[in-house]
């Protein structure tokens, strides 16, 4: 997620040299939460999404990825190392320069809602892209709630709140939700936040379904919604006009469920507000002819070097470990319990003999 | 990103390189001169070069003046002393490949930077960085860190059919630290490094707590140069169920000074690597003596990968294998900013040639004692241009032509299973063998076992050849409830010829609901023990430290001549505790809401209900009457 909810700095530092200037930063977390070998295709709909935020501009220092199990080096994927989103293992989208973020037991709904490490800085310039992928309630249960790991789960209202939250500490700019689930609409019913636009796979009561399985692998590859996402956004480059009611628009016709958006707490018209400004990052760069002067390093001051005697270490010392005192462990006081004994016998010593009789013992 | 940094840090190395003195280049070529010279004098590894002339420093040396910036002599001298006293660093890499009796192929990389200069020293701020990762360098100067080895293994290194490994490392994610002495709180320095690399690593190494952790009080000792070994200042976790995946590689490749670009690391690539039997990538930081007089420390980076490529998966059955087929790229260049870059090919079992036959047949030998044994290696080094030929490519190919027959049983080897039934207890067994003949030698076991599997420490036993045999060391601190680990360490003599088991009973616990991961019924790991020992060496090991040893046999420091030093992991355990049906609070609220609805809620009706007539309601004409009527004043209708 790009924000937190305590003002601590995070770990990602921009190594800047000489006068480049970002604009327009753009942070895109894609999450992906759900386990087992049978949702494979959720990993695949968020690395594919991946994939094309980066190969649009976005530098890996913008991205945080989740990916709630591993698919790649799953002991079942007969080609390791590789995330197919076509069938007949056309495209691997997993690629050779991933870096996820967050794996495993790691996604949990804190880690997401507020991270303690790994974290994006994250300022009231920046366009934040929102991906989730997985299931929610659906003929499970009820809507409005999207499960993480099976275990857990993140309600419609608690992330209306995060992103409250994120406006009033003036973390983003403007929000782009995609949620690709069965009930996707259910989660962004209850957005309040100002600047906040949402896509969703499905309606309320409607299930997404999933594109193609692959025989090889065994399992559904992608979701449909996502399959046409990413179609479009192949055609798309850093400098392409399309806006928002081209991406609307486009997954709208050819899919069997009718996707959803809202569009009511932007600002802007959905129609001029470009793809790229979510998407994609087009980095400014000023060349400067002038000399910058650099500091000198500190003097080593090599002169007093001491000539210690240095050597390796025995690696097993044999008659220097059977030799070896014990440890005078650090002296503890008394345990709760040891305490609570004390005082007990003390306590019925005192009852059966009475205090009158103290003088005759100390 | 990594095309702009890759781009922004060339732009600073012309910068600097622009501004600096000639001297500083000079200085430069007087280091590889040295390191020439020094070629030429040592004997060991003797070099057996039947074409005599060709001297491959004269080459390095050319290589370096070719790729050296124009020099501008107009600033003054101050800038290029703080030049040449920042950053003296080289890098080496190889690349080993064992061909293995079962017909697998085992292949190490190794890529070292050796860096002259004090992370710990007060005074001087390291600021410029060069083939050293400033990641890395950041790290330990921050942490203090005098050690660190950290490795990331996918498989389990099967000793009995591969022999010995150059570099060990146990499955999942393993890492040992040694603090410098000065460094104050130890586990607040440990926390926050576990977390800083997680990040570096893409790993979860955050799960590395206190849980996990321990401090072990005889074993691992530091691999670097030192001299006091206070076990208060060494850190040792694993987690045995990390996983290994490309976005483990990458970061891991980033670290290099070449990248992924030029040199030995054009054959990393992730879709082959991770269909093997075993992959291991590792990194260990530890202070070495600069040169043979060992007067000042240097900063030693080495980054290891070790492979082991199956037969049948990789090999399609067919016992030829090549690079092409290994990695599926063939290598065209040196990394230009290596000093040295070999590839050995080790031909210890075929001196005649009847076993497999090598091509391109290369003149280069070298003998070098490794693992105990002499081992012979065709060498191939990359920065001679002729190695490429007409193509540009060198394709190693191994093609063999007989069968080789059964491999030496490794001297040390260990394993360890759970027995038992049922989910209350169990126990756990570790069997160590001794292949000597006639050789006694003492190993340390080192166990460190989560605190949910609650050991019985009165029920351990230790036998050999079925008799009782008293470790000469026992280290044993107890486990405290989600607090802390069991930390078991013994030292063991282990008999000639002999199998060592040690045994101990435990009792599984029953976890706090919240503590159960995700998917419980997968089970828990507890990480591999650790097997240290000095094995009797067949062949006198070399004591002396040379520069020019190749990196594969200087990795452990070698103190005395008859006995080398290894380490043995065991397999990590999966255990079964007791799980409840987490469905369960969801049935009993339905069951339970069920019968007091249906149960209670129909009781209390029957008891309390009563019955009334309801007066028919009239329709609309006779209410619209019987309003006008009740202002006439007139009786109503019925």
């Amino acid at each position: 997620m790009a924000f937190s909810l305590d003002t601590n700095c995070g770990l990602l530092n921009h190594n800047i040299i000489g006068p480049i200037y970002c604009t327009s930063t753009i942070f895109p977390p894609d999450i992906l939460i759900t386990q087992f070998w049978f949702n494979y295709r959720h990993v695949a709909n968020t690395l594919s999404v991946y994939r094309s935020v980066k190969r649009l501009g976005i530098p890996d220092s913008h991205i945080v990825l989740m990916l709630a199990d591993d698919m790649a080096c799953n002991y079942r994927n007969p080609k390791p190392a590789t995330v197919f989103s076509h069938k007949n293992m056309e495209f691997n989208v997993y690629g050779d320069d991933v870096e996820v973020d967050y794996r495993g037991y790691e996604v949990t709904v804190e880690n997401f809602l507020t991270p303690r490490s790994k974290r994006l800085l994250s300022d009231d310039r920046s366009n934040i892209l929102i991906y989730l992928t997985g299931q929610t309630g659906n003929s499970h249960g009820g809507n409005g709630f999207l499960k993480f790991q099976d275990s857990e789960e993140i309600s419609n209202m608690e992330l209306a709140d995060a992103f409250e939250q994120m406006w009033q500490k003036r973390r983003y700019n403007e929000l782009l939700f995609i949620i690709d689930t069965c009930q996707g609409a259910s989660m962004y019913e209850r957005f309040y936040s100002p600047n906040l636009m949402a896509l969703a796979s499905s309606q309320v009561g409607e299930d997404s379904l999933s594109h193609q399985p692959d025989l090889a692998i065994g399992v559904h590859l992608m979701d449909k919604y996502t399959f046409y996402l990413l179609e479009f956004l192949e055609e798309v480059h850093p400098a392409s006009q399309a806006n928002m009611n081209d991406l609307v628009s486009v997954c709208a016709h050819r899919v069997s469920v009718s996707p959803g958006h809202h569009t009511d707490l932007f600002q802007r018209n959905p129609g001029s507000v470009l793809i790229t400004d979510f998407f994609g990052s087009v980095r400014k760069v000023e060349i400067t002819k002038d000399t910058i002067n650099l500091t000198s390093s500190v003097k080593s001051g090599s002169g007093d070097m001491q000539i210690e005697s240095l050597t390796y270490v025995d690696q097993l010392p044999v008659a220097e470990i059977i030799h070896q005192k014990p440890k005078q462990k650090d002296w503890h006081p008394p345990d709760g319990f040891i305490l609570g004994l004390w005082t007990l016998i003390l306590l019925v010593f005192f009852q059966t003999y009475g205090i009158k009789h103290l003088k005759h013992i100390f | 990103m990594a095309a702009h940094r890759c781009g922004l840090s060339l732009v600073f190395i012309l910068i600097l390189s622009s501004l600096a003195c000639p001297s500083s280049c000079d200085a430069l070529e007087k280091a590889n001169e040295n390191t020439g010279e020094k070629q030429s004098v040592s004997d060991t590894p003797r070099e057996v070069n039947t074409d005599g002339s060709i001297a491959a420093e004269d080459l390095n040396e050319r290589q370096w003046q070719s790729t050296d910036v124009e020099a501008d002599r107009s600033d003054g001298t101050k800038d290029s002393e703080s030049f040449t006293a920042a950053a003296r660093d080289q890098f080496q890499e190889e690349l080993v490949i064992r061909p293995l009796h079962s017909g697998d192929i085992y292949a190490s990389f190794q890529f070292r930077t050796l860096w002259d200069t004090d992370f710990l020293q007060e005074r001087q701020k390291v600021s410029h960085y060069r083939l050293f990762p400033k990641s890395l360098g950041q790290v330990l100067s921050k942490f203090s860190v005098r050690e660190l080895h950290i490795s990331f293994t996918q498989g389990f290194w099967r000793t009995m059919q591969w022999g010995q490994p150059f570099i060990p490392s146990p499955p999942g994610a393993e890492l040992w630290v040694w603090f410098h002495d000065t460094v104050s709180d130890v586990d607040g320095n440990w926390k926050e490094l576990t977390n800083v690399l997680s990040g570096i690593f893409c790993a979860s190494l955050n799960f590395i707590d206190l849980t996990n952790t321990v401090q072990p009080s005889a074993s691992f000792k530091p691999l670097g140069l030192g001299n006091a070994t206070d076990h208060r200042f060494l850190r040792y976790a694993t987690l045995p169920r990390e996983i290994v995946c490309t976005e483990n590689l990458t970061p891991w490749k980033k670290l290099l000074p070449c990248g992924s670009k030029a040199g030995l690391s054009v054959l990393l690539k992730s879709e082959k690597l991770f269909h093997s039997s075993f992959h291991s990538q590792a990194v260990h930081i530890r202070p070495v003596c600069q040169d043979e007089q060992c007067t000042s420390k240097a900063w030693e980076l080495r980054q290891t990968l070790n492979v082991v490529f199956d037969l049948y998966t990789s090999g399609q059955g067919k016992k030829e294998w090549s690079l092409f087929k290994m990695f599926s790229r063939t290598l065209t260049e040196a990394c230009p900013l290596a000093t040295s870059s070999k590839v050995y090919v080790d031909i210890t079992d075929n001196p005649e040639g009847e076993l497999f036959e090598l091509s391109p047949a290369t003149p280069l030998l070298s003998q070098a004692v490794v693992l105990g044994d002499r081992r012979t290696y065709s060498v191939f080094d990359l920065t001679r241009a002729e190695m490429f030929g007409q193509l540009r490519s060198l394709n190693l190919l191994l093609r063999w032509k007989g069968d080789s027959g059964d491999m030496l049983r490794p001297l040390l080897h260990a394993e360890r299973y759970v027995a038992g039934f049922g989910l209350q207890t169990g126990e756990i067994h570790t069997v160590i063998y001794n292949n000597h003949p006639y050789r006694a030698f003492p190993v340390l076991l080192m166990d460190s076992v989560p605190w949910y599997l609650q050991l019985y420490i009165h029920t351990l036993t230790v036998t050999s050849k079925s008799r009782d045999n008293k470790p000469s060391y026992i280290h044993y601190q107890p486990a405290k409830d989600r607090h802390r680990p069991h930390l078991l360490e013994m030292l063991i003599q282990l008999p000639p010829h002999s199998m060592t088991e040690v045994t101990v009973q435990f009792e599984r616990a029953l976890l706090k609901w919240t503590e159960y991961t995700p998917d419980p019924n997968h089970g828990f790991y507890v990480g591999s023990s650790v097997v240290s020992a000095l094995v009797p060496s067949m062949v006198a090991m070399n004591t002396n430290f040379t520069q020019d040893q190749p990196l594969f046999s200087s990795f452990v420091p070698v103190k005395e001549e008859s006995s080398y030093f290894v380490r043995v992991y065991t397999e990590p355990l999966l255990v079964n505790l007791p799980t409840p049906d987490f469905s369960m609070p969801y049935n009993v609220i339905c069951l339970t809401c069920t019968v007091v609805a249906v149960g209670y809620g129909s009781f209390y009706n029957l008891l309390t209900r009563t019955f009334q007539v309801d007066e028919p309601s009239l329709p609309l004409a006779k209410r619209l009457a019987n309003l006008i009527r009740r202002i006439r004043g007139v009786p109503l209708l019925a």
